[in-house]
């Protein structure tokens, strides 16, 4: 007797990348879900009300966005793959326990679907203004791995990988999307099953009276027990040793805590880092851009071809860690950069960290709308040009 | 056939939205091809202004946004106003004759057809299913996806319950859609 499968729902649909991104969630095994509705995220909340009741999982709506970190990471601790979605002014409120989740090695998932900022800015409009706030919205040292995708089929494909790599590295994960994303109809393709990789955290391989909750293993990562399970251990947002007790004047600790911290994720950057080459083998100027803005990209670099105009396009599916290897690489190749994206300088601050920025064309848009293919093939024929119009 | 865009224009509460999504469903979920569909719509409920926009393509569709649409269909004066300067030259216009007036800007249309969506539908009991009349017409115009997919699609699109009354209308407007062809296009006095 096999009774019908409800988290992971095999078909073909037409749906929204907010929707996208939450059948994601509960394909990957999110069972918990705390948040406070908020444009253009809303309707993955919705969703996530609706479905993770049928498949025994927890929605709360929360106070306020600084309580549903709060609750993530309780949840985290206590077995789940918890999951929340917000927007610009809510991930701001959220950083503080963000760093939390970071220093506590807490995996969560945080998606959120950018709008335009600052402040509360422009609710219904998309924007990638938040690159940055990502990687440094939270106080000190530490790593973050944030995915970036630009179909609905990828909202979903990216969030299961989004809580794979958050259970790997024990990591907060962000997902990047944007509005047009968040509320344009697509075609998902859920697979069956046995098709999606899902990973789980490592579990202590000793006994409770053995455990030490902040000892790596050699990937840097420390097994997670999961409280209630017998294994005694302290969690605190104070600098702590492996044991998990403070170590508030010890800089021998700091240094170790927060060189892990940082390192298990830079040290395996290679391995995180996604990104989509298009017809850059032969070109003379490579776009880059992520997100909706990547589609806009595509046309632009066919249009561009299409002219005789050798352009190609690094489409980045990871934002953080950034794939600079790759942009050192590409500036081997190619003459010219563009760069596009929904906001006044964020990606290309870090491309200008390994090119020179003479080289660098950069197309900022404000987000009313997405860029136009138009508007980026002209940015790439003044790239040609040598910046000149 | 490439890329084909489409957009819908009207007021809150004449089913713009649901029309594009059944349009861009059928496509993409019973007929095997890609469809990608944004919408706006202003803050009311009813009578503010409302659009959908729907591609269409055998191929992976790159810009998410209609640009020249091929096909603008409007059921209302304001979204004739706003959109028909975005119509691509030759490409198709149809109108509710009973809601808008053309003048010499729709004269860029190859074809102009005029659907009484909305008296096609009271006709039929429910002023409210006149946007599965339109959705029938412009099948049978453009051809795009079968009908068969069309008729799928709003099973799945509309509420429960009101799955014969939606495909009434979708097939009296395929049927209309047909006789156009078969007239020809309605002549447009600007």
């Amino acid at each position: 007797m096999s009774e019908e499968r409800r988290d992971v729902l095999t078909g073909t649909y037409f749906v929204i990348g907010d929707v996208a991104a939450a059948e994601g969630a509960i394909a990957a095994g999110c069972r918990f879900f705390a948040g406070y509705p908020i444009t253009p995220s809303s309707e993955l909340a919705e969703h996530m009300a609706v479905r993770l009741p049928e498949v025994g999982g927890v929605y709360i709506q929360m106070e306020d966005e600084l309580g549903s970190m709060a609750a993530l990471v309780g949840a985290s601790y206590a077995g789940a793959k918890p999951m929340t979605a917000t927007s610009g002014p809510g991930f701001s409120l959220m950083q503080e326990n963000i760093g939390l989740a970071a220093m506590l090695e807490a995996p969560v998932v945080v998606v959120n679907v950018m709008r335009g900022g600052p402040s509360t800015g422009q609710p219904t409009k998309p924007g990638q203004q938040d690159v940055m706030q990502a990687k440094w919205g939270s106080h000190g040292d530490y790593e973050i791995i944030a995915l970036a995708p630009s179909t609905v089929q990828e909202c979903f494909d990216f969030t299961i990988e989004a809580f794979n790599y958050a259970e790997q590295y024990r990591t907060p994960v962000i997902v990047l999307m944007d509005e047009i994303l968040g509320h344009t109809r697509e075609k998902l393709v859920i697979p069956e099953p046995d098709q999606i990789r899902v990973v789980n955290r490592k579990r202590p391989k000793v006994p409770p009276e053995e455990y030490k909750p902040f000892e790596p293993e050699e990937d840097l990562v420390p097994p997670m027990a999961i409280l209630g399970e017998g294994y005694r251990f302290y969690a605190t947002g104070l600098t702590h040793n492996e044991q998990g007790f403070p170590r508030t004047d010890d800089p021998y600790e700091q240094e170790k805590l927060v060189r892990r911290l940082c390192d298990k994720i830079r040290r395996n950057k290679e391995k995180i880092v996604r990104v989509e080459e298009y017809m850059l083998e032969d070109a003379d100027v490579a776009v880059i851009a992520f997100g909706s803005v990547a589609r806009a990209a595509k046309a632009a670099v066919k249009l561009a071809r299409k002219k005789g105009i050798r352009a190609g396009l690094l489409r980045l599916k990871t934002i953080w860690p950034f794939p600079e290897h790759i942009i050192e690489r590409l500036a081997e190749s190619v003459k010219s950069f563009v760069v596009a994206e929904l906001n006044y300088g964020q990606i290309v601050r870090e491309v200008e960290r390994r090119v020179d920025y003479r080289r660098i064309t950069f197309l900022p848009k404000f987000g009313e709308a997405l860029h136009t293919p138009h508007e980026i093939l002209e940015g790439i024929v003044r790239s040609v040009r040598g910046g000149k119009p | 056939m490439g890329r084909y865009e489409i957009r819908l224009g009207g007021l809150g509460g004449q089913g713009i939205i649901l029309a594009g999504v059944v349009i861009g469903r059928a496509a993409a979920v019973y007929a095997g091809m890609n469809a990608v569909m944004g919408q706006s719509y202003g803050p009311e409920a009813r009578g503010g202004a409302s659009r959908s926009e729907v591609i269409i393509s055998d191929e992976e569709i790159d810009y998410p946004r209609t640009l020249e649409p091929d096909l603008l269909a409007v059921m209302s004066q304001a979204a004739y106003e706003k959109y028909i300067g975005d119509l691509k030259p030759g490409g198709i216009l149809v109108i509710d004759p009973d809601l808008v007036k053309v003048d010499d800007r729709a004269k860029k249309a190859s074809k102009i057809y005029a659907v009484p969506a909305t008296r096609i539908a009271e006709s039929l009991g429910r002023r409210i299913v006149a946007n599965m009349v339109l959705v029938g017409a412009l099948t049978a115009i453009t051809k795009l996806v079968p009908k068969e997919a069309m008729e799928n699609s709003v099973k799945a699109s509309v509420p429960p319950g009101t799955e014969a009354l939606n495909l009434r209308a979708f097939n009296t407007g395929y049927e209309y859609g047909l006789r156009l062809l078969k007239e020809g296009e309605v002549e447009v006095k600007a």
